[in-house]
């Protein structure tokens, strides 16, 4: 990370910081911590000018049992060309957020504050008219689970072409045209066939080739990919994630990519947030998470996998579950499964949250963690670990 | 260790489906399984890894005669039980337990904990009948779980949890095999990695013989001691964990491990050697002739469509590691650090 590059996108994250709507959710929480911690989620971990830019982001949903917090105070920013992996276990918020960036959730039931800005203009507090014009167009995205996702009732070709024709006032005969070269492109074959066929009649791996090409279709700036290839094998996995890189490299968007899966992240991330109980706890390049990371919860994570090394010993899982939501934890959310809590001095771990900060002081690699000298517990004991 | 319990012969399974065809009707039927053929000693565990409608699930159902195999033998400690009728059976569904992949549906919402792992202690009358909650609870407390909880429902658990529930159900019999379907596929990896760990334990301590189900390399490397790898109803290698991660036979094999994700890259171990394979995997109701992987293979050449490659041990390989190709030949350096 270069220095002049980092304040240059300093220098225009500050001048957007000045929309009006992250000023009121700023003023409603109190300015220390929440600025503190928006400059630093700013910041780009590549020092490029970010396309996406998430700030203090909060999501409360109300349920029978209480509020729930499902994404709380999440700041990053995604470049064009740059891929973000969000990487967390089920419930930590890693959805939802990005849901948020869609205007997905039913604005009668969700309160949204913070900030979310495309290239500087703010979608929180849109009408739904509006929304609907970024939808598909700016902003497009690829869900788990192409088999639901897509309309069994309509041929692939037509729902295509209406994704088309929303956005751009052209001939169904030019967006047929268009649908051709999109179903091309994702290495269908056989488009012209494919064009009239049901969803019903695509393999898996086919339906989601189709799913990209609609999600494609409007040159959209940011697409964000839900579990992409969750529900599909390995090999077709392998195809999917090369065709995702590929088609980055030819159109330049900025990937937001939703995962579980730390391989994944690997072959795919230039930027890595991990969440827990819809908190960031860590933040950079890709490098810098899963060959350095500075975080007890991401350490669990990485050890949890099954490696070489590790196959004639015993698995080390992060003990106990994740909290829920309604009823966090003090302090650290973490802490009743960290195994390093004892080496923090007094109570801090349980009584107060940690902030994300910088792992080296500066820098745009952060976590949230009270440990002091994380980077040599990592070298000296985790780091032997995973091999 | 040496012992062998269970004996799989040219095992089929064939679902006919109905089509209705012109005038006629046309019988089609669904190849699942095609002659699948392993041992399992006491003991031990064998990985079936395979993409989904290889028929790796299908195999376990038979095993556990959920399904009634088309044909082939099952034979478990001399006697062949794939074509046995239920009565006659049941003493060997006390031997043969399976755990299964989701659990959310394979346990019953209505009935508390204590009511679904005692019900397989009432149905073989193990244990007299005022001391089935004891036994309830010991079980609760061998995999893991708070014996106090046994009034609760499954909505109560978690998932990692349920599917503790789901192992102590199976464990309740004292059974020498069992078939753990995907058994960690539907959780979170940090629970992922505690229920590795307590299958592990069972198997040290009670020296239960597992037919491990997956299709996460990484897990079945971590668990298995022999691998099968399946493809489109048939296994196309088999061999030792070693034979199989490090020196892959079949193309299929070797593509299926460059597949999977690398961890390692990231931490400086120089990238593996790509294998891409284009395509799906072929209808089981209508299989290629000769080799079934051909249609995807880079090496195929007229003789795979002639004449279907026998799994055997070639030549070049150890002993003990079979492979179903005519162009077999190992090749190393495929794995990724996390496969």
């Amino acid at each position: 990370m270069t220095n002049p590059a980092n304040d240059d996108a300093k220098e225009v994250q500050d001048s957007m910081v000045e929309t009006p709507a992250g000023d009121t959710a700023a003023a409603k929480r109190g300015p220390s911590v929440a600025t503190r911690e928006r400059r630093q989620g700013s910041i780009n971990p590549s020092g490029e000018t970010p396309y996406l830019v998430v700030e203090d982001l909060a999501v409360k949903f109300p349920t029978a049992d209480g509020m729930v917090s499902a994404v709380n105070g999440l700041s990053y920013s995604v470049p064009l060309g740059r891929t973000l992996a969000i990487v967390g276990e089920s419930g930590s918020g890693k959805s939802v957020s990005s849901m948020a960036v869609m205007g997905l959730h039913d604005r009668k039931r969700t309160r949204i504050t913070g900030s979310i800005r495309l290239g500087g203009d703010e979608i929180i507090g849109l009408s739904e008219n509006d929304l609907m014009k970024i939808r598909g167009d700016a902003v497009s995205m690829v869900f788990q689970d192409p088999q639901s996702s897509l309309h069994p009732l309509y041929t692939i070709g037509n729902q295509l072409v209406e994704g088309y024709r929303v956005h751009h006032k052209v001939s169904k005969d030019v967006a047929k045209k268009r649908a051709l070269e999109m179903l091309d492109l994702v290495g269908i074959p056989n488009p012209q066939r494919r064009f009239s066929q049901y969803p019903h009649e695509f393999s898996g791996g086919m339906r989601q080739r189709a799913m990209i090409a609609m999600s494609l279709i409007n040159d959209p700036k940011l697409v964000i990919a839900d579990e992409p290839t969750t529900a599909l094998d390995v090999t077709v996995q392998a195809q999917i994630l090369d065709l995702l890189n590929n088609l980055q490299k030819e159109f330049g968007s900025a990937i937001v990519l939703i995962t579980h899966d730390l391989g994944v992240v690997a072959e795919m991330a230039d930027d890595v947030l991990v969440m827990y109980a819809g908190r960031c706890v860590e933040y950079g390049t890709a490098e810098d998470v899963l060959a350095n990371p500075r975080m007890p919860y991401t350490w669990g994570l990485l050890e949890s996998i099954p490696t070489v090394s590790s196959a004639n010993e015993k698995l080390r899982p992060i003990k106990g579950l994740p909290p829920s939501l309604l009823n966090l934890p003090d302090g650290c959310s973490f802490n009743p499964r960290c195994p390093y809590k004892d080496r923090v001095k007094g109570e801090l771990c349980t009584t107060q949250l940690p902030d994300l900060l910088p792992v080296d002081g500066a820098g745009a690699h952060t976590s949230r963690c009270h440990l002091r000298d994380k980077a040599s517990i990592y070298e000296a004991e985790v780091a032997p670990r995973l091999g | 260790m040496s012992e062998t319990l269970l004996q799989v012969r040219d095992l089929k399974m064939h679902f006919p489906i109905k089509e209705a065809a012109g005038l006629g009707r046309t019988k089609k039927v669904v190849q699942a399984v095609d002659g699948v053929t392993f041992d399992l000693k006491a003991g031990a565990s064998l990985g079936l890894v395979g993409e989904s409608g290889c028929g790796k699930s299908t195999t376990g159902r038979m095993i556990t005669r959920l399904l009634t195999p088309t044909s082939g033998e099952i034979v478990f400690k001399g006697t062949d039980i794939a074509q046995l009728k239920e009565r006659e059976l049941r003493p060997f569904r006390r031997q043969l337990q399976i755990v299964f992949q989701d659990p959310y549906s394979s346990l019953n919402p209505r009935q508390t904990v204590s009511n679904i792992i005692s019900t397989p202690l009432r149905v073989h009358n193990l244990v007299p009948r005022g001391k089935e909650l004891a036994r309830v609870q010991e079980l609760l407390e061998r995999v893991g779980l708070n014996p106090e909880h046994h009034n609760r429902y499954p909505n109560e658990f978690s998932g990692g949890q349920r599917q503790r529930i789901g192992i102590a159900r199976a464990l309740a019999v004292e059974p020498e095999v069992i078939i753990a379907d995907e058994p960690v596929s539907a959780l979170d990896v940090s629970i992922q990695a505690q229920v590795m760990n307590l299958l592990e334990d069972l198997r040290r301590d009670l020296g239960i013989a597992f037919v491990f189900i997956a299709h996460d390399l990484g897990v079945v490397r971590h668990f298995c001691d022999e691998v099968a790898v399946m493809y489109l109803g048939k296994i196309v290698e088999q061999g030792s964990r070693d034979q199989i991660y490090n020196a892959p036979q079949h193309p299929y094999t070797q593509a299926l491990l460059s597949a999977a994700p690398d961890l390692g890259t990231i931490r400086g171990v120089p990238p593996k050697e790509r294998i891409r394979l284009v395509g799906d995997v072929p209808s089981p109701i209508d299989p290629p002739s000769g080799c079934r992987f051909r249609t995807r293979c880079w090496k195929a050449e007229d003789i795979c469509a002639t004449q279907e490659p026998l799994l055997e041990i070639k030549p070049q390989s150890s002993p003990g590691h079979t492979a179903a190709c005519h162009f077999a030949e190992p090749k190393a350096d495929l794995i990724a650090e996390t496969a």
